[in-house]
């Protein structure tokens, strides 16, 4: 019952912090614009290069046309604009200018409110995004090879992928209370995902030891998995077990997370808020 | 029966370590080595209680440990010793319930997001709070009454000046109705006028909630306005605990007399005021102000009248800020830092 009203009053929360984040949000449209922009432009660019190549090759690379990567990328565009996260970018400024310290006098945990803000703008930017994928879908006409399945199981795959990015993503952040250098793990974390993601190409692509490689590491479950749930790659027994790798690494990563955590808040409150 | 304190602290410590470097390369280098560090000792064994609904002054000059304890009460530092509860609990487990309790108002920090109206603000801490709504909108409307917010608080908090946004601020911190409140400078940078308001509802607020209150300000004023009673911190270490009244007469070893001639008097230099007591007027007027010491008043008194032609006099007390920077500008004890090497 306590359990319930405190699930309630959480609700409560959610729904007033989106509808405060959803109008702070609206005040920044031009940022919100060029931030876009440059979401939509990467995966423009990587499909110009591989449908290139693929031109090149007499039509197809490893049996894919332009077509497909077409279908590939656009779905990119959408999984990676609903997964990605910025709070590794602004953890530090958020300890240093005392942020975190108001925080820590709230009866809620700080990720709430991130998790929110990250939502708030998801929900504003799809108003564009769509648009660019029809748009997109216009110009480069990709192929889909989906049945009704595929695009059942996607929606929660695209949830697991973001719970696994954003977690793992503000774990990542939680190196500002060691480090004033955060900048460069982020970078090389970004570097990884890029990689590993399925974000710069189709994995399977990829040499046989790095795809080996990538279904071990996390990265993977961020974003390969539900773009190729959606493409229609995947059987029902694959899309099950993707789902259930992916529950498996959110409770890791939750786990670790809670005990970075800890360790984190004793430091910071033993050096001073 | 006593009245079971709600804020009570034994011996609470807390200790910085700072790295020492010293410029150069040379010390670089060594440092990535064997680094030197420095202990601080921010708060140094402090104890005392307050009682529900005591509205405490807690003075002391920069750097005392005033604020050290004040984010140790919070919930935000965890001590180096000692122990501290309130509300009954222990303030760094940061317990949801003794969050919901206290609130910390700094003068210095904004929880108002700026680009929306305050009143969303008020919104979203009802949420995080979770207070219930019809308390919340009862809650709501008496602080906006209190403060005098209405026309306020529909407007973009970017577009308030300070004094206006501080009193945003507060309504907002006290929206869960907590009955604890750490107010650390709550009227810095305000305008007179304003930091009158300010003083009035939180005697306002204290009478009304019964709310316990633990004040630092560097307006005497502040203090004089609502402390009956006083805690000093000085090199971390509690220096006094009482009565502001007694504060002054423990502290003050000097009172001050003003006084108007009848008539000019020439032969009166500034060696010859010395003989009486210390100029402390600037000169420019007539009235004449001298510092004598306390125990001499009377005697000195007699003196002047009995050689001048005094049309006026009058003796006082010393300010109670120049009480207190007496107080403040006693000597650091040598326990206060402590060095050692890690």
């Amino acid at each position: 019952m306590t359990a319930l009203r405190s699930l309630g009053s959480l609700g409560d929360y959610y729904r007033v912090k989106l509808k405060t984040d959803l109008a702070i949000e609206m005040q920044y449209r031009g940022a919100m614009l060029i931030w876009l922009i440059g979401a939509v432009l990467e995966p423009l660019v990587f499909l110009a290069v591989w449908s290139a190549a693929a031109a090149a090759q007499g039509g197809a690379i490893d049996g894919l046309t332009s077509h497909d990567f077409a279908a590939y990328f656009i779905a990119s565009l959408v999984v990676n604009q609903l997964t990605f996260s910025w709070v590794m970018w602004e953890f530090e400024h958020y300890i240093r200018e005392g942020e975190l310290a108001a925080d820590l006098l709230r009866p809620i945990h700080p990720i709430h409110q991130d998790i929110c803000e990250n939502w708030a703008h998801k929900l504003l930017t799809m108003t564009v995004v769509i648009p660019a994928v029809i748009l997109l879908s216009l110009v480069f006409e990709p192929a889909w090879h989906f049945e009704a399945w595929s695009l059942l199981a996607f929606l929660p795959a695209l949830l697991f992928a973001f719970a696994l990015r954003f977690l793992f993503d503000w774990t990542l952040a939680l190196i500002a209370f060691w480090t004033t250098r955060t900048a460069s793990a982020n970078q090389l974390a970004q570097t990884v995902f890029l990689f590993f993601s399925g974000r710069l190409a189709p994995l399977s692509l990829f040499p046989p030891v790095l795809v080996t490689i990538s279904f071990i590491l996390p990265f993977r479950w961020m974003l390969a998995f539900p773009i190729e749930l959606i493409l229609g790659q995947l059987t029902p027994a694959q899309a099950l077990w993707g789902m259930a790798i992916q529950l498996g690494w959110i409770a890791a990563i939750l786990l670790l997370m809670r005990f970075v955590w800890r360790v984190a808040i004793r430091r910071f409150s033993a050096v001073g808020g | 029966m006593s009245i079971e304190p709600v804020i009570t602290l034994n011996n609470l410590r807390k200790v910085y370590t700072v790295p020492v470097r010293e410029g150069g390369l040379r010390a670089a280098a060594r440092s990535l080595i064997a680094r030197e560090t420095r202990d601080i000792v921010a708060v140094n064994g402090v104890s005392f209680t307050v009682a529900p609904g005591e509205i405490v002054g807690f003075l002391g000059p920069n750097g005392a440990g005033k604020t050290t304890t004040l984010k140790m009460l919070a919930g935000l530092l965890h001590p180096s010793d000692g122990s501290a509860r309130v509300l009954g609990y222990e303030p760094w487990q940061r317990n949801h319930d003794f969050l919901r309790g206290i609130t910390l108002v700094m003068g210095n920090r904004n929880q108002l997001a700026w680009d929306i109206p305050a009143l969303d603000s008020f919104d979203l801490n009802r949420a995080v709070y979770r207070v219930p709504r019809a308390q919340y909108m009862r809650t709501r409307d008496e602080l906006i009454e209190m403060l005098d917010l209405s026309t306020l608080v529909n407007q973009p908090v970017r577009n308030l000046s300070l004094g206006e946004r501080m009193k945003c601020e507060i309504a907002a911190s006290l929206l869960h109705s907590p009955s604890v409140l750490f107010l650390d400078e709550p009227t810095l940078g305000l305008d007179v006028t304003m930091q009158r308001r300010i003083r009035a509802f939180v005697r306002a607020y204290s009478q009304q909630y019964g709310a316990t209150v633990l004040l630092t300000s560097h307006y005497m004023a502040d203090v004089e306005a609502l402390c009956k009673r006083v805690i000093v911190i000085h090199h971390g270490a509690l220096l006094f605990d009482g009565d502001l009244t007694a504060l002054v007469d423990r502290f003050s070893s000097s009172k001050t007399i003003s006084l108007q001639l009848g008539e000019a008097v020439p032969h009166m230099d500034q060696a010859a005021w010395a003989a009486f007591g210390e100029r402390i007027d600037d000169g420019e007027d007539s009235l004449i102000r001298l510092r004598v010491p306390k125990a001499q008043c009377a005697a000195i008194t007699g003196r002047l009248l009995a050689t001048l032609p005094i049309s006026d006099l009058t003796v006082e007390e010393t300010p109670i800020d120049q009480v207190i920077e007496e107080v403040f500008a006693q000597p650091q004890t040598d326990i206060a830092t402590q060095e050692a090497r890690t």
